[in-house]
């Protein structure tokens, strides 16, 4: 069984689906913070049987508005002087940008380099977004 | 106002929109020498980055009955794209030149990228699969000279409905007008899109019907579109042997149609309607084709800017 310490201060990202925390790592560019940061795989859950955790150091204040796209169940915990201080409920973003590349080969997004691959949420309910250039539909999720 | 807007997505305008630039169209049919001098010093570029007979005529022609000038090119081979240069660029060079833009692409969302990057109006002429708005607005202007009004008809579409951009174009815009009843008639593999269905005809309470024979439902129509169902959508040879026959328009089919029926094509048309259809009083597409160029003319007018009395 691995042990990793609890954190005094920062984020705690939990309910990760097994598997895809380094995905979410990268995502947010975790890399490039000097905090001390953890990603456990395949923590034993009750809910899910198993899931991925991150552990931010020393941080609150990076925009995890988007994990609500990769995945709702997700939760975000921010811990002040070792306890949790406030549980953020994940939506859906109004809109996304450079989170996924539109898959539509005939999307002017395949050839033109400059632009962001850009979706805006169309349908709350299924979770649809848009590709704001070609109108192909992606879920979140 | 609809100086300075692009027309990128059909729905981009309110149907008072709309309607304004079918008024200025039906003006310009009525009176087409008041307007011969109203875009006198306006320069329309035209960058058609895939080839088209009718949509780049079409607006060319609409550019100088009005009086203005005409620049562009017809294919990518021939402008910078070959050499690699991006829409962005493209169109914040062609800004510098020209005072208004119809652009068709093969990449979707291309005419998009071009409105994000321009200080002119963009007008889509075409972007892959995804958008016609003029040919919209063309379709439009069709049904209301004709037959006086946009509302209370029973329309029909027949043929590719799933990659066919001018049928869901028109399907939206008309979804917006009182009393619309649609009847859509294709094999089962080109059916309208899940999005079509769901997310205009279903969300906003539309009458419609799916079936796939032509003559089931033609003594109903009021207005019939009719695309172009191409062998090679078909899964199977079969089917396409077997529902072929349905989606062709011929002087039988007719038979049982009404007397005030529509018929209308965007075309390029292959072997959809008969030739013998042609002379039938019904038969609107090509005189669509002439519409299309009046309407255009009412857009360029209204993004410009320009009236009669200006």
């Amino acid at each position: 069984m691995l042990n990793v310490d609890s954190i005094e201060r920062g984020i705690v990202i939990d309910h990760i689906k097994a598997g895809r925390g380094m995905f979410i790592y990268n995502y947010l560019k975790l890399d490039e913070l000097d905090s001390c940061i953890a990603l456990i795989k395949n923590v034993r859950s009750e809910k899910q049987g198993k899931k991925d955790l991150i552990k931010i150091d020393d941080i609150i204040d990076i925009n995890l508005e988007v994990l609500g796209f990769i995945d709702p169940k997700i939760t975000v915990n921010i811990v002040e002087k070792g306890h949790i201080v406030k549980k953020i409920n994940l939506a859906l973003p109004d809109t996304i940008v450079d989170v996924v590349k539109c898959k539509n080969p005939r999307c002017i997004t395949s050839v033109e380099n400059s632009i962001n691959h850009e979706f805006r949420l169309t349908d709350m309910e299924k979770g649809s977004y848009r590709c704001v250039y070609c109108d192909s539909i992606y879920s979140a999720g | 106002m609809l100086k300075g807007r692009h027309l990128i997505d059909p729905m981009d305008f309110s149907t008072e929109e709309i309607n304004e630039i079918l008024d200025l169209a039906g003006e310009i049919i009525a009176n087409p020498k008041f307007y011969a001098d109203v875009c006198k010093g306006y320069v329309l570029a035209t960058l058609f980055f895939e080839p088209s007979t009718r949509t780049r005529l079409s607006f060319e022609a609409a550019m100088l009955r009005l009086g203005g000038s005409v620049m562009g090119f017809s294919s990518a081979e021939s402008s910078s794209a070959a050499k690699g240069e991006s829409v962005a660029d493209t169109i914040r060079t062609i800004a510098c030149y020209a005072d208004i833009c119809a652009m068709r692409h093969p990449k979707e969302g291309a005419p998009k990228v071009a409105e994000m990057y321009s200080d002119i109006p963009i007008i889509n002429g075409g972007d892959g699969g995804h958008q016609h708005p003029t040919q919209t607005l063309t379709d439009l202007l069709t049904i209301r000279s004709i037959r006086g009004r946009i509302s209370d008809y029973t329309v029909g579409f027949c043929g590719d409905l799933k990659f066919g951009r001018t049928v869901h174009s028109l399907i939206k815009a008309l979804s917006r007008y009182e009393n619309i009843k649609f009847m859509l008639v294709s094999p089962e593999e080109l059916r309208v899109p899940d999005y079509i269905r769901e997310e205009v005809l279903i969300k906003n309470n539309i009458n419609f019907v799916e079936v796939d024979k032509l003559e089931e439902i033609m003594p109903s129509l009021d207005v019939l579109y009719m695309t172009r169902v191409q062998r090679e959508r078909f899964f199977n040879e079969e089917d396409y042997i077997r529902l072929k026959d349905s989606y062709i328009l011929d002087l039988k089919k007719l038979e049982n149609a009404k007397d005030d029926l529509i018929i209308m094509h965007p075309l390029p048309r292959v072997n959809e309607i008969a030739v013998e259809v042609d002379k039938d009083h019904r038969a609107a597409y090509f005189k669509q084709a002439k519409y299309g160029m009046y309407v255009r003319m009412s857009l360029i007018m209204k993004l410009l800017g320009v009236s009669v009395n200006a």
